[in-house]
C-alpha cells in the first residue's frame, strides 16, 4: 500500500518508517512542521518542532531512500492543539495535548490530506498494536508496557484505525534503538522527547502565565476559609501537592493537595490526600474505537497517560459516561482522558468532566 | 527510473564540454598563485578562462572577479560597494521587491546593521520594476541600486539599462543579479551601463561552486573575504582552476548555441503552457505576456485552489522534478515573495509551480508533464479541503 510515514526526527518514527519500507510498502516520509518560528538552537530539551528535528527526519528518509517532504501544519496545530491547551487550562482543566494532536492533526488533518493525495495509511512510531479481527481493526496496548501509547490513541475511531499503521507495537524500546543502530539511522541514540513539544523549555507554568497573564487568587480549604494565595489557577492540576506555598501548616499536620480548581472565582481548593479519593467519574464526548459498548459496561479505565488501569463499571448514556470505580482513586483531573480497556484492547475514550467520592 | 527534469532554473546539467574541461584540469597540480611552472600553468588556465568568460559577456578580463557563485557575487557587489567608501555621504540602497534572497537579505542586513537606508521598488502585475517609482526614489543620497536582470521565479526581464542609466545620472552605483540571464539571453556588460553584474556557472551548464562578479575597473570594492589577495585583492582564496575551466567551456558553448537554443526553448515553453492549458484549462500563467519581456525557459503556472506543495509531491512521485519557486524555512515553503509583490494573494502564491526548461529539455519532457499533471492537480484539489 501507499504509506505516509510521519517522521518527527526521533528514533521511533524513523524505525517505523524503515519497517514500512521493509514490508514492501510504497513509503513517503513527511515531517510535520507544527510551529511557525522554530528555534534553531536549543540546549538539552528536544521536541518535535525544531529545525534539527526536521533535519534528522530528512536524514533518516535519505537513509531509507524514500521521498521526504515537510508539511506545514502550524496554523492547524495552533488552532486545534495550542489554543485548546490554553483554553482548557483557563477553564480549570488539565488537557492532554498529545492526545489532542493525534485526534485533530496526525489522524485527522494529515490522514485526510494523505488519503486525498492517494495514500492508504499513515504510519507513526507510536507504541500500540493494531489487530485485525474480521473486518474490524482493534487497538491494543503495546508489548512494551513502559512505552505503551494506546492511551493517547484511544480517541481514534474505526475509520482512523483502519488507515493507521503502528509498526512498533510489538517491540521493546531498547530493541528499536538497537535496530536503528543496525540500520545506520543517526537518530539511534537521540534522547526521547518527554515534554510538550510546543513548550520548548519545558516550563509549562511560564508558558501559561505568558498566555493567560498573572492572575492571582485565593487558595481555600474545604470549608472555604482562605489559607493562601496563588499566582494563577492555570498553574495547578487536581492532585498536585508542590508549589502551593502555604504558609500555615494544616491543623492535622498532613500535607495538602489541590482538590479542585474553580476558574469562575479563580480559587484553588486544597485538602488532605483522603479528600482526593474519588470513585465516581463523569466523562463527556465519548469516542469508540469500534462498536459502542452496551449501556452497562464493565472493564478497566485509565485516567492518566502513565496511570494504572482500574476496574470499573460504566454506564453509557447519550451525552457521556458515568463511571464507578471498584476502589477509590486519586489524581483524577477534569480535562484528562478516561480510556476504557478490555484487557489490552482499547474500547474508547472520553474527557473527564467531574469526579466525586 | 529516468527523471523528467523541469527545474533548470534551480540548476541545469553540466554540458559535456564543461565536464571534459574540468576533468582535464582536475588531474593536474598547481596553485594559481604559485611562482613555479606548475603554478604558472594553473594561472594560465585561470586567465584563459577569465578572458573567455569576459569575452562572452561584453566585459574586459580585468573586470571579472571569480567568486564561489551567485550568492557571493551579490554579497560582494552590495556590501563591497556600500563599504568601499566610494559613496561618501550616501546611505540609501535601492532594490526591488522581487530580488533573489542573496540580494534582498544582503540589503536588509545593511539596513538592520544601521548603516543603510533601504528602499524597495514595487513591480507591476507582470513582475516588472516600476521605473517611475524608481525615478522618484533615486537621488543624490543613493549609494547603490540593485535590480535583477531577469526574475528567477516568473522569468520577467527588467529594464536594467534604464535603471543603470538613472543610477549613473545621480552618481549612484548600479548592480544587477544576472544569474538567470547569462548564457540564456544576450547580456552585454559594457552596453548595459551597469557598474556591477553577478552570474554563476551552474545555471548555464558549468559546475557548482564558481561564479563571477563583473565590476568596472574604476569601481572600488571593499573585500568580503580577506587573505591572500587573489582576484585584485578583492576576493582572497585559492582559485578552483578546474572550475574556472568548466565555467568558461560551458559559457562558450552556451553563447555559441544561444540564438538557436533560445528559439528552441521558447517554442518548448509555448508548447508547455499551451498543453497545460489544454489539460487544465483553469491554470493561470504568471509573469510577462510578451515573449520579449521574459526568459526563454521559465513557465510559472498557478493552479488556484490547489497547494503547489501537494502537486509538486505528486509530480515528484510520477518522476517529474519541478519547483514551487518559493523560499524554504526549515523545509517549510513560504508563499513566493515575488508573486505577492506582483499583487497575488497568499493563497494564489501558494498555488504556483515553476517549470523551467534548459539545454537538455525535449518535447518528450513536456508530454510527460502533461500526462501526469491532470491527475496530480485533481488529487491536490481534493486534498485542499484538508490543507
Amino acid at each position: 500500500m501507499k504509506v505516509l510515514a510521519a517522521m518527527s526526527g526521533g528514533v521511533d518514527s524513523a524505525v517505523a518508517a524503515a519497517r514500512a519500507v521493509e514490508a514492501g510498502h510504497d513509503v513517503t516520509g513527511v515531517h510535520l512542521a507544527l510551529s511557525k518560528n522554530p528555534q534553531t538552537y536549543r540546549s538539552g530539551a528536544r521536541g518535535c518542532c525544531s529545525v534539527e528535528d526536521a533535519h534528522d527526519a530528512r536524514r533518516a528518509a535519505d537513509v531509507l531512500r524514500i521521498p521526504f517532504y515537510v508539511w506545514d501544519l502550524s496554523d492547524r496545530f495552533a488552532a486545534e492543539v495550542v489554543n485548546d491547551f490554553i483554553a482548557e487550562y483557563a477553564a480549570g482543566h488539565t488537557p492532554n495535548p498529545c492526545l489532542r494532536c493525534n485526534e485533530k492533526i496526525k489522524f485527522s488533518a494529515v490522514l485526510d490530506r494523505g488519503v486525498a493525495l492517494g495514500f492508504d495509511a499513515v504510519c507513526t512510531g507510536h507504541y500500540a498494536r493494531l489487530i485485525r479481527s474480521g473486518d474490524d481493526v482493534e487497538l491494543h496496548r503495546a508489548v512494551d508496557a513502559s512505552k505503551d501509547q494506546s492511551y493517547v490513541l484511544g480517541v481514534l475511531n474505526q475509520d482512523q484505525l483502519r488507515r493507521s499503521y503502528f509498526p512498533l507495537g510489538s517491540t521493546l524500546k531498547a530493541d528499536v534503538r538497537a535496530e536503528a543502530r543496525n540500520r545506520s539511522l543517526a537518530v539511534a541514540d537521540k534522547p526521547d522527547s518527554h515534554d510538550i513539544c510546543f513548550i520548548a523549555n519545558g516550563d509549562t507554568a511560564g508558558f501559561l502565565e505568558q498566555k493567560l497573564g498573572h492572575r492571582p487568587g485565593d487558595i481555600v480549604d474545604m470549608a472555604g476559609a482562605k489559607v493562601g494565595e496563588h499566582a494563577g489557577s492555570h498553574q495547578f492540576t487536581v492532585g498536585q501537592r508542590r508549589g502551593l506555598h502555604l504558609g500555615q501548616p494544616a491543623a492535622d499536620g498532613q500535607p495538602r493537595f489541590v482538590l479542585a480548581i474553580t476558574p469562575t472565582t479563580n480559587t484553588i481548593t486544597v485538602g488532605p490526600r483522603d479528600a482526593l479519593a474519588v470513585s465516581m467519574i463523569s466523562a463527556i464526548r465519548p469516542t469508540w474505537t469500534g462498536q459502542a459498548p452496551s449501556a452497562e459496561w464493565a472493564g478497566e479505565v485509565q485516567v492518566r497517560a502513565h496511570g494504572l488501569a482500574m476496574p470499573a463499571n460504566v454506564r453509557v448514556h447519550a451525552d457521556g459516561l458515568h463511571v464507578i470505580l471498584d476502589s477509590a482513586a486519586t489524581g483524577v483531573a477534569p480535562g484528562q482522558a478516561l480510556v476504557l480497556y478490555e484487557g489490552s484492547r482499547v474500547i474508547g475514550s472520553a474527557t473527564i468532566s467531574a469526579a466525586q467520592a | 527510473m529516468g527523471r523528467i527534469y523541469l527545474d533548470h532554473a534551480a540548476t541545469t546539467p553540466m554540458v559535456p564540454e564543461a565536464v571534459e574541461a574540468m576533468t582535464r584540469e582536475l588531474t593536474r597540480v598547481g596553485n594559481a598563485s604559485s611562482l613555479h611552472a606548475s603554478g604558472r600553468s594553473a594561472r594560465r588556465v585561470v586567465e584563459e578562462s577569465r578572458e573567455a568568460i569576459a569575452a562572452q559577456v561584453g566585459a574586459s578580463p580585468a573586470e571579472l572577479i571569480f567568486t564561489s557563485g551567485g550568492t557571493e557575487s551579490d554579497n560582494l557587489a552590495i556590501k563591497g560597494a556600500f563599504w568601499s567608501g566610494a559613496q561618501v555621504g550616501r546611505r540609501q540602497v535601492v532594490t526591488s521587491t522581487i530580488e533573489h534572497h542573496a540580494v534582498l537579505d544582503s540589503v536588509a542586513w545593511l539596513g538592520h546593521s544601521g548603516s543603510a537606508e533601504v528602499s524597495h521598488i514595487p513591480v507591476d502585475p507582470a513582475g516588472r520594476v516600476d521605473l517611475s517609482v524608481l525615478a522618484g526614489t533615486v537621488d543624490t543620497r543613493t549609494a547603490l541600486v540593485s535590480v535583477m536582470w531577469a526574475n528567477n521565479e516568473v522569468g520577467t526581464l527588467q529594464p536594467v539599462r534604464q535603471i543603470a542609466t538613472l543610477a549613473r545620472e545621480h552618481g549612484a552605483i548600479s548592480h544587477s543579479d544576472a544569474v538567470q540571464a547569462v548564457g540564456h539571453i544576450e547580456v552585454d556588460f559594457s552596453a548595459s551601463e551597469l557598474d556591477l553584474l553577478s552570474f554563476t556557472a551552474h545555471k548555464l551548464g558549468g559546475p557548482y561552486g564558481i561564479g563571477a562578479l563583473l565590476a568596472r575597473r574604476e569601481l572600488r570594492l571593499a573585500p568580503i573575504l580577506h587573505g591572500g589577495g587573489q582576484e585584485r585583492d578583492v576576493r582572497s582564496g585559492t582559485l578552483d582552476v578546474a572550475a574556472t575551466a568548466g565555467f568558461a567551456a560551458a559559457l562558450e558553448i552556451a553563447t555559441k548555441k544561444r540564438v538557436e537554443e533560445e528559439h528552441r526553448i521558447r517554442q518548448l515553453r509555448t508548447e508547455l503552457v499551451n498543453s497545460v492549458h489544454a489539460a487544465v484549462p483553469w491554470a493561470v500563467v504568471h509573469g510577462a505576456a510578451a515573449e520579449d519581456d521574459r526568459l526563454p525557459g521559465i513557465a510559472n503556472l498557478g493552479f488556484p485552489g490547489c497547494s503547489a506543495d501537494a502537486i509538486l509531491m505528486l509530480l515528484d512521485a510520477a518522476g517529474i522534478d519541478c519547483s514551487t519557486g518559493a523560499a524554504c524555512s526549515a523545509g517549510v515553503s513560504q508563499p513566493s515573495h515575488v508573486l505577492i509583490a506582483m499583487g497575488y494573494s497568499e493563497a494564489d502564491a501558494r498555488s504556483a509551480l515553476r517549470f523551467s526548461l534548459g539545454h537538455s529539455s525535449t518535447l518528450a519532457d513536456v508530454h510527460a508533464l502533461v500526462a501526469a499533471l491532470p491527475e496530480a492537480v485533481r488529487r491536490a484539489k481534493a486534498a485542499a479541503a484538508f490543507a
